[in-house]
């Protein structure tokens, strides 16, 4: 018995019912709890930056290009968790080379790159073109260095060409719309497919992927925009701070619907895997879906929020409380990715029994390596603002 | 056209000439010849060693006792079933000798009562009340039972 | 006035509407439904084509099939690894259904019920089941696992990525990730002896020839009889995944 199998002889004593032999480690583990966690980020704060491109939703400026930024962030530590999880991740080119195309997964090569990365980078660059210009001639060393390439060598800031800017920008933004939609829409599909699964396989895990994502990109921008202008020790826009919380609002409820009505339709049906499923929420699952996901991440927020649409205490207060319920609806989101993912490989395909998933502190799926991959995009964005500061820019009206 | 996406167009069409180059370059070459994966790849599999050589192997040299098992109860079941596999044997076979099972454990294997095997199938002993502590083939030869 | 009116426009209605429904009605005529269904498999290919047979009157539950594939595909001993594997129904007289399948069944079985409390109690080999809609084959994201021209489903260690979205889409369980090599692996029908006219290891040292393989395409082979005289079921049929693997007599319990 060598060590590398102990903690599977340890599994192995835990397993409750029958599972099939195969099926005693989870192949997904955190990593990939995190990517789809990542994703919903990256879209949900785009989609918040559309609002008031897009959509004309004024009383957002101020978080407009943070959620840009965000949105960036996120994105270039997207697929690190993937490739880290990989048996071999040094084969991991071969999803862009020879992508087969039934398969979900494939798509995402195509998707991630091609649409979104470039949909985020040519609408930062627009937004920003007049600034590097602008900066390269002020600055002096490494930053004038980076803000010439960027530039691209397009150095015509004439207000025909700023005119171009804004036309361009708006449109990559309506077609960054659906690009968003995409990214983390077909995550959603990559578990919502899979008939073997039937805690995965139903038609509302992309819509509910899409809804929890927007719910956890919109909750994420408002929490560094609070942070931020803590740090900067600048006063706070409260009418896009309620309007942000208001949003959030609506589509935690849309996203509570969603996720509710694909609970109660199963339930309803009530049929072959509803039992072990039962046995699944009401058992290995309770802390981490009713008091984690249901309670703290979606019904105290909803109540919080929806008090404050009517009642709103003073502006220090209501602060605090946007930025407590920020938080716990991030952590909710995790939970809920979490629940998919971890929960819909906990029972057997056999429906006659459960297996058990203990997360470890070190090692390549350990708790420390998904720490690293949800503190870098931080890091990274701390990076962004210091090179490309919003505050810096001289303000275009859209 | 503005100076921005005359640039852009450029630097978008380097970029996807550049990336159809290395797809070229990157695939595999026999992928797709007879669907989407290396065609080479079967070969590979191919390739792997057989070691259950079966009994028509054996009986070249054991022929007595391979014939002996062909016309009893045993006759259905593979030498290599109970002796394990052979290849090595086959290739060296001063240098390697088989498995010779004589345990109670395992003629129990197979012919222990056990309620879900069919009682057409074969016949069954309740091993812990018949002659406890003999080794079966005491009494029974395996290859003419 | 009007009632010429309102007389030629019904007229007009009716006379469409006859149109209509007489144009229908000889068009189903012409092409009737005509969608060919296909009771199990639709038949693929000109050559070989591979099946599994495995009767479950016949299984004895000695675990020689699970043992043999170990040892000839070189799958690591531990009891966390399968590409074969046998499982033991009992279903009790209380209603209740045991599972069980100590290291697959290498070791063979011991009763665990007490014979007052079982009302039915068989065996399961298990294997994979080739399908010929194979979930896990459309899922791959690279293809480096697909199904051979002779309908086999095979993985390409040496292009397998590890990502086990396979392992995931497959309803059996078959589908394991080799802990030396980081890739995925799965019964492969023994194609490296089926490529020298041998017959998969696990089927022949079954003691009791429980388990057959075959060309599905050829009319006179044992699976095709297997499969036209005996009641023949796959697992999990609701999925839809032209399993390959026909079992006889099993119960409507096996998962």
């Amino acid at each position: 018995m060598s060590p590398q199998f102990d903690h599977l002889y340890q599994a192995l004593s835990k397993v409750i019912g029958y599972i099939y032999p195969n099926e005693i480690e989870l192949s997904w583990s955190i990593l990939i709890v995190l990517y789809p966690y990542i994703t919903g980020l990256v879209a949900g704060a785009f989609i918040l930056a559309s609002l008031e491109r897009v959509f004309n939703v004024k009383a957002l400026r101020p978080t407009y290009v943070i959620a840009l930024l965000t949105s960036f962030a996120f994105l270039l530590v997207a697929t690190m968790p993937l490739i880290f999880h990989l048996g071999k991740p040094f084969r991991a080119w071969e999803i862009m080379i020879t992508p087969h195309l039934t398969s979900a997964m494939a798509i995402f090569g195509f998707v991630y790159l091609w649409y979104l990365m470039v949909v985020l980078l040519l609408e930062i660059w627009f937004d920003y073109r007049r600034d590097l210009v602008l900066w390269s001639k002020e600055t002096k060393g490494f930053k004038r260095w980076i803000y010439k390439v960027l530039s691209l060598g397009v150095y015509d800031i004439s207000p025909e060409a700023l005119k171009w800017d804004d036309k361009l920008g708006y449109a990559i933004t309506v077609i960054g719309i659906p690009s968003a939609f995409l990214l983390h829409g077909y995550v959603g599909f990559i578990f919502g497919s899979i008939k073997a699964n039937p805690w995965w396989s139903t038609v509302m895990m992309p819509i509910i992927f899409l809804f929890s994502a927007m719910v956890s990109g919109i909750a994420l921008v408002m929490v560094i925009y609070i942070i931020l202008n803590y740090i900067r020790k600048q006063k706070i826009d409260m009418l896009c701070l309620d309007t942000i919380a208001k949003y959030l609002f609506y589509i935690i409820i849309i996203d509570f619907a969603m996720e509710s009505l694909d609970q109660i339709h199963r339930f309803y049906e009530a049929e072959e895997s509803f039992e072990i499923i039962s046995l699944l929420i009401s058992g290995k699952l309770y802390i981490t879906l009713l008091i984690m996901q249901v309670l703290v991440g979606m019904i105290i927020p909803l109540l919080t929020l929806g008090i404050l649409q009517f009642y709103k205490p003073k502006e220090r207060v209501r602060r605090i409380i946007y930025l407590l319920t920020g938080i716990i609806v991030l952590v909710g989101i995790f939970f809920m990715r979490w629940n998919v993912v971890i929960g819909g490989q906990l029972f057997s395909k056999s429906f006659l029994g459960f297996t058990s998933f203990k997360l470890s502190l070190i090692g390549s799926e350990g708790f420390l390596m998904a720490s690293i991959w949800l503190i870098v995009p931080f890091l990274i964005l701390a990076f962004l603002f210091w090179l490309f500061p919003p505050w810096k820019k001289s303000l275009v009206e859209h | 056209m503005p100076s921005q996406i005359k640039r852009l167009l450029v630097l978008g069409v380097i970029i996807v000439s550049l990336f159809l180059l290395l797809k070229f370059l990157m695939t595999p070459v026999s992928f797709g010849q007879f669907g989407h994966y290396r065609g080479l790849a079967l070969d590979e599999i191919a390739a792997h060693p057989v070691k259950y050589i079966g009994s028509k192997t054996c009986i070249k040299c054991h022929d007595t006792i391979v014939t002996m098992k062909n016309e009893g109860y045993h006759s259905d079941i593979e030498c290599e079933n109970c002796h394990g596999p052979a290849y090595k044997h086959n290739k060296t076979p001063k240098k390697v000798k088989l498995f010779k099972p004589d345990s109670r454990e395992f003629c129990a294997k197979c012919h222990s009562v056990n309620l879900a095997r069919p009682e057409k199938a074969i016949t069954q002993q309740k091993i812990n009340k018949h002659h406890p502590g003999k080794k079966c083939i005491t009494c029974h030869n395996p290859h003419e039972p | 006035m009007t009632n010429k009116k309102e007389n030629l426009s019904r007229r007009n209605f009716i006379k469409y509407a006859g149109i209509t429904a007489g144009t229908v009605l000889v068009s189903s005529a012409i092409s009737p439904f005509n969608a060919v269904l296909f009771a199990a498999n639709k038949p693929k290919g000109k050559g070989v084509w591979y099946g599994i047979a495995i009767d479950i009157e016949k299984c004895i539950g000695c675990g020689s099939c699970a043992k043999t594939c170990k040892i000839e595909n070189d799958v690591p001993q531990e009891p966390f690894f399968f590409r074969s594997w046998v499982e033991q129904y009992t279903i009790k007289k209380d209603g209740t259904i045991k599972v069980e399948s100590p290291n697959g069944g290498i070791d063979g079985f011991t009763q665990s019920v007490p014979a007052n409390e079982v009302q039915k109690t068989f065996f399961v080999p298990k294997m994979c089941n080739h399908c010929s809609k194979s979930p896990c084959v459309q899922v791959c994201p690279v293809g480096a696992t697909f199904e051979s021209p002779e309908g086999v489903v095979l993985v390409d260690e040496n292009y397998c990525i590890g990502c086990r979205y396979c392992v995931q889409a497959c309803p059996y369980g078959c589908r394991y990730v080799h802990p030396v090599k980081n890739v995925v692996d799965k019964c492969t029908l023994c194609f490296h002896r089926l490529k020298k006219g041998l017959n998969p290891a696990c089927m022949d040292n079954c003691p009791t020839k429980a388990r057959i393989s075959g060309d599905l395409n050829d009319p006179e082979s044992a699976i095709a009889l297997f499969i036209s005289t005996k009641n023949v079921y796959v697992l999990k049929p609701h999925l839809n995944t032209g399993s390959k693997l026909y079992y006889n007599a099993l119960n409507q319990e096996v998962r």
